[in-house]
């Protein structure tokens, strides 16, 4: 083989992949329509526009908030596909070999809790499934064109909404993350047999700032109410009294608080307005 | 992993020995320190490896045993010194004789020299019950247990310590949970605790009542789990722990499984109070909002199953 075909080939082997759209840098979120659900956090008994089935619903229905004061859930840190919906001031920087200058994976760091992840971008299998599940799961990614589409597993049992929505550790979490200039959009896709009867999509955009700087975010659990040990703060079946309160505050049909996938789409408006006639 | 599960917690149902194990592979996974993880058929199997040799928690099924000193060897060629027992079920217990037959006890001074078999075979511990109940004459046409499986040493008390491999071992014994005879292995310097069939992360609670278990006692165990373990950060790593069945977890795993426990037996405990029968029981399903995460409907430990064990567990004893 001649030199040239030889350096040729050297190139082609270790000729980097190409991030088409470099998504690296520091990002402010843009919350729109979603903030007071994202930053406030939502009502207690607010489930609509979330495709859930009864079993998710009755978990709503059953939490307690007080459940987060006990010292073991103080620091849970949002899992991956909460992360981005928090107050999520985000950094992305990229991991490459020295040598061949291939990218071996995106990492990312969010402000809340300060949850970092690791996007594998180096072709690696995912782990099998006795490895330990975690909180921002095991994540491989690819490019689709100008999309950066990333695969998650190894979830630890999460959320879908801050009120006791549960999200279970056989979820998966597709992502594509889009770059238009200095915006970034997530397309967020999560899949769970146990607690969603269609895929969850939700979108989240940031915004570029070279200026960002995220602060640390220590946490250390106390005892923030003294109860006797073994206590789990839980509804018992059909006590919670604050269900009423979100569709009583809103006016919004008691039915479609409830949630489900039919409370997604746009024609179940024109449902409720028919049946109201 | 659930089918396995269900497999080897049937074979745990009927029999004491002579299960027909399939899938005859041993995965070892390294946790840290000096501490891996084998999985395989039957329950988990926790090894600890170091200078002095190995220390397994658990011999899986009887089955198994070959491909079990397979997968030690290619770790390594140390002696097998200890075999720790969690509780009696077969699915735990079963490779004992295969392995302790391979392993040997360290023995010295007068012992060593004066009897000659001293050091021939590992040293099998465990809590008393468990060799009260492996060496109790079967029943039925169950045959009996082989006294090359039986633990060779127990205690009695709350707790039995050793140091072994260079750190403290504490076998915890944890009453009335899984069973009678239960005990997590807390290895203090690799902090990796070994559970044994308290915690099952991909079932409901397994109670064994015919052999001494119960509800409050395998939710006590989970609150006992959760003191010993400590996050490393944000709820996250640390002490690791190894469940007799399923993934390798840590205490944000633990702490969901306890949670679910402790609401369920609220819920079952209320159903009592108010008089109502374990039909009336079934058919409110107290378990419904959790079924999708821990629930079966075939197998061996069926959500059915589990709600008439904490009924029966949680009812005033006549």
């Amino acid at each position: 083989m001649s030199f040239s075909k030889i350096m040729l080939l050297v190139l082609l082997v270790s000729a980097p992949a190409f991030a088409q759209l470099d998504p690296s840098g520091e990002w402010a979120p843009r919350f729109h329509e979603d903030q007071p659900e994202r930053i406030p956090g939502p009502d207690i008994g607010d489930y609509l526009g979330l495709p859930i089935n009864d079993a998710a619903r009755m978990r709503g229905d059953i939490w307690d908030a007080s459940l987060l004061t006990l010292p073991e859930h103080q620091c849970k840190p949002h899992p991956a596909d909460y992360g981005p919906r928090g107050p999520a001031n985000l950094r992305i920087w990229k991991e490459v070999d020295r040598e061949s200058q291939r990218l071996i994976a995106y990492h990312t760091h969010i402000s809340w809790q300060a949850p970092e992840r690791t996007i594998w971008m180096d072709g690696r299998p995912h782990p099998p499934e006795y490895a330990a599940h975690t909180w921002q799961g095991f994540s491989t990614g690819k490019w689709e064109g100008d999309v950066l589409t990333v695969y998650t597993t190894h979830l630890k049992i999460g959320w879908i909404r801050r009120n006791g929505i549960p999200r279970s550790d056989k979820a998966t979490l597709t992502e594509h993350w889009v770059r238009h200039d200095d915006y970034l959009t997530l397309v967020s896709i999560v899949t769970d047999p146990a607690y969603l009867t269609e895929p969850f999509i939700r979108t989240t955009d940031w915004v570029l700032d070279p200026r960002q700087e995220i602060a640390p975010y220590p946490c250390e659990p106390v005892t923030e109410v003294v109860r006797p040990a073994g206590v789990v703060p839980h509804h018992l079946p059909g006590t919670n009294t604050f269900l009423g309160e979100f569709p009583a505050k809103y006016h919004v049909p008691a039915q479609a608080a409830r949630g489900g996938a039919e409370t997604m789409y746009p024609e179940y408006q024109q449902k409720l307005a028919k049946a109201a006639q | 992993m659930h089918a396995v599960l269900m497999l080897a917690l049937a074979a745990v149902a009927f029999a004491q020995t002579g299960q027909k194990a399939a899938a005859p592979e041993i995965h070892a996974l390294p946790v840290q320190g000096n501490i891996y993880m084998l999985v395989g058929d039957g329950g988990n199997i926790t090894m600890q490896v170091g200078k002095e040799g190995v220390l397994l928690v658990d011999t899986g099924v009887a089955e198994m045993g070959d491909q079990l000193l397979e997968a030690i060897r290619k770790i390594t060629d140390k002696p097998i010194r200890y075999v720790i027992n969690t509780h009696v079920h077969a699915d735990h217990t079963g490779g004992n004789e295969k392995i302790a037959k391979a392993g040997i006890t360290i023995t010295g001074g007068n012992v060593a020299g004066n009897i000659s078999d001293a050091s021939v075979g590992s040293a099998v511990l465990a809590y008393q019950t468990v060799l009260d109940r492996m060496s109790a004459k079967p029943t039925g046409n169950q045959p009996a247990i082989p006294f090359g499986a039986l633990p060779t040493d127990t205690y009695i008390t709350m707790e039995k310590s050793m140091f072994f491999n260079g750190e403290g071992i504490q076998i915890l014994h944890q009453p009335a949970a899984h069973t009678d005879g239960d005990s997590f292995v807390f290895f203090r310097r690799s902090d990796v605790v070994a559970t044994g069939d308290i915690f099952v992360p991909s079932s409901y609670p397994i109670i064994d009542l015919e052999r001494g278990g119960s509800l409050q006692g395998i939710i006590n165990g989970l609150n006992r789990l959760i003191e010993l373990t400590i996050p490393a950060e944000k709820q996250e790593g640390g002490t690791y722990v190894i469940p007799g069945h399923g993934r390798l977890c840590d205490q944000a795993d633990v702490v969901e499984y306890r949670d679910m426990a402790t609401i369920i037996r609220d819920r079952v405990q209320d159903m009592i109070k108010k008089g109502m029968t374990l039909e009336q029981v079934k058919a409110a399903k107290p378990t419904r909002d959790f079924d999708p995460e821990y629930g079966a409907t075939t197998g061996f430990w069926t959500t059915d199953k589990f709600v008439e064990a904490a009924y029966r567990s949680l009812s005033p004893k006549k």
